[in-house]
């Protein structure tokens, strides 16, 4: 293999250092001892984390979006393994259509989707709720999860299951102890990141949730709008750090670069 | 029931859940809002379900929508150009690198991708203005610039912040095409006694082109639509289509207009995506294969 030159590692540098900078920077101040926004040279404070806990509408945000990504993700992952199996194994008329229909939330700009479901829920009666929330979120994580079941049914060795037919085994007890431990890392890492998509979600989720069903990043997207202080710094760090400990262990289990693509292990 | 009718069935029973939900929750939303869009809006009397063309006149004609629309373009274009221009060649680096260091960058790279979108353009608004505005001071300390240049609430802060936000998809993208390249036949151009540029301009780019193409109608699309980052760093007054639609729906409640300019975004991306891969696709047909 060719390595690479100084000038390509010069451009590398100062690469990482764009995609770091702001990333780092968040992290900095949120250290600040001072009460306004400040870089903190010589003294540090955790006093803007220890401030958190004065904002019940912060930390009342950050379990409802858990409560709504872990639900959307579970109930997108029970919807999109019996589509993929479908997909993945059959050949039937009208297949490349469903693929894209499951695949559109993806390329339809999410502020549509906000504006329609907005306007949607609101007329049968389910605005700002909880069940609206998470009916959304499912739309909008189940091609992630899709994508990854897919690409593991497409890679799955399938002399096991004909031999557990040929056995005796019922169709259900394939599923259950044949297929589903076979595509299992596939559909774990499909529920990790739709997890993920699901918190992070701040742009259909500004139209559809409600004060009393606020997720945490719309939450600080509206504080953020208003304006800037060391607060909002120190919960985007939280944010930050729990994200890294979630990326490092996906890193780990499956690879990021093939859960982002969407390519699968093979 | 016999065994071909089953099998027949089958695909749909097991997608059925799926396609159900997707039919009443997406496909009926959608038109809904179609609708919505011909529907008229008075302040005293709300929303009227009529049908009429006002909406789509006013965001069609007015002056107003038209700068709006364009800044909407001129930022997605700037946005795609600068995220080919930095992140194909940093994909070509990554192909280059030792496995481990590999990893680690490509940890770093796209990590970012899964780190809240507000986070993340929170970091920009601090390094653009006030006290944390380590660019300008920067560049000031540098003798580059006499005055701070004003990043926020400007185009060019709001293409640097989303450059920053969709560049790892182009990574990905044109690190994916590079995985297929055959590294013998870089090293086949080389023996030849190619030189190291034309080695990259013939051989390797033709390869990573199409990698570099769906990569750049991927970081359009998003930069296009994008919401909460030039919403943070463009502030009230620069508008761009999805911030615009979020006014009319939930600061004027003119739901009927906002609707419009959420349809007309919707078509303008979905000519946009399908025109360009047809085109890649024709031109590109055997690299897919």
């Amino acid at each position: 293999m060719r390595r690479n030159g100084a000038l390509a590692l010069a451009f590398h540098t100062a690469f990482v250092i764009f995609m770091l900078a702001p990333i780092a920077i968040v992290c900095w101040v949120a250290f600040t001892p001072t009460g306004f926004l400040s870089i903190p040279v010589d003294e540090f404070s955790l006093r803007w984390f220890k401030a958190i806990g004065r904002y019940p509408e912060f930390i009342d945000a950050f379990w409802n979006s858990v409560g709504l990504a872990l639900t959307s993700s579970v109930l997108a992952l029970a919807f999109s393994v019996p589509a993929a199996l479908a997909l993945a194994r059959y050949q039937f008329r009208g297949r490349e259509a469903l693929t894209a229909l499951f695949l559109s939330p993806l390329m339809i700009p999410h502020v549509v989707l906000g504006i329609a479901f907005l306007r949607f829920f609101t007329q049968i009666g389910l605005s700002g709720s909880f069940t609206g929330l998470v009916v959304s979120h499912i739309i909008v994580v189940l091609p992630f999860a899709m994508r990854l079941v897919m690409a593991a049914t497409a890679g799955m060795d399938r002399s096991v299951e004909h031999a557990a037919i040929s056995l005796g085994a019922s169709d259900w007890t394939v599923f259950r102890r044949v297929t589903l431990p076979l595509i299992l890392p596939g559909v774990l890492s499909g529920g990790v990141l739709a997890f993920i998509q699901s918190f992070d979600e701040v742009t259909m989720t500004v139209f559809v949730a409600a004060p009393g069903t606020m997720t945490l990043p719309v939450r600080m997207f509206l504080y953020i709008q208003d304006n800037i202080d060391p607060l909002v710094t120190s919960i985007s760090a939280c944010v930050i750090a729990i994200t890294a400990v979630f990326l490092w262990a996906i890193d780990r289990l499956y690879g990021l670069d093939r859960l982002l693509s969407g390519h699968g292990r093979d | 029931m016999n065994r071909q009718q089953s099998t027949a069935l089958t695909p749909w029973l097991l997608a059925g859940p799926a396609l159900l939900l997707f039919l009443g929750v997406v496909l009926v939303p959608l038109i809904m809002t179609g609708m919505l869009s011909f529907h008229d809006f008075s302040t005293s009397k709300g929303i009227q379900p009529v049908f009429l063309l006002k909406n789509w006149e006013e965001v069609l004609t007015d002056s107003y929508f038209h700068e709006m629309f364009a800044r909407t373009l001129r930022v997605a274009l700037w946005v795609t150009l600068a995220c080919l221009v930095l992140g194909a060649p940093e994909a070509y680096v990554l192909s280059r690198m030792s496995p481990q260091w590999r990893g680690v960058f490509l940890l770093v790279i796209l990590g970012p991708l899964l780190i809240s979108v507000v986070a993340r353009t929170l970091g920009w608004a601090l390094l653009f203005g006030g006290q944390t505005g380590l660019i300008n001071k920067a560049l000031m300390g540098a003798g580059l610039i006499q005055s701070p240049i004003p990043f926020m609430f400007t185009e060019t802060g709001v293409v640097i912040a989303l450059t920053h936000v969709l560049v790892p998809f182009m990574v990905l993208s044109v690190w994916t095409a590079l995985q297929r390249v055959d590294l013998a036949t870089e090293n086949a151009a080389q023996s030849l006694g190619a030189s190291a540029f034309t080695t990259l301009r013939r051989v390797v780019l033709p390869q990573a082109l199409p990698g570099m193409l769906s990569g750049a109608i991927i970081v359009f699309a998003l930069a296009a639509s994008a919401f909460a980052t030039p919403a943070i760093i463009g502030g009230r007054r620069l508008k761009v289509a999805s911030t615009l639609a979020y006014d009319e729906f939930l600061n004027t409640l003119n739901w009927p207009l906002g609707a419009a300019v959420a349809v007309l975004l919707l078509l303008g991306l979905t000519a946009t995506i399908v025109g360009s891969n047809r085109l890649v696709e024709r031109r590109w047909a055997q690299v897919f294969q």
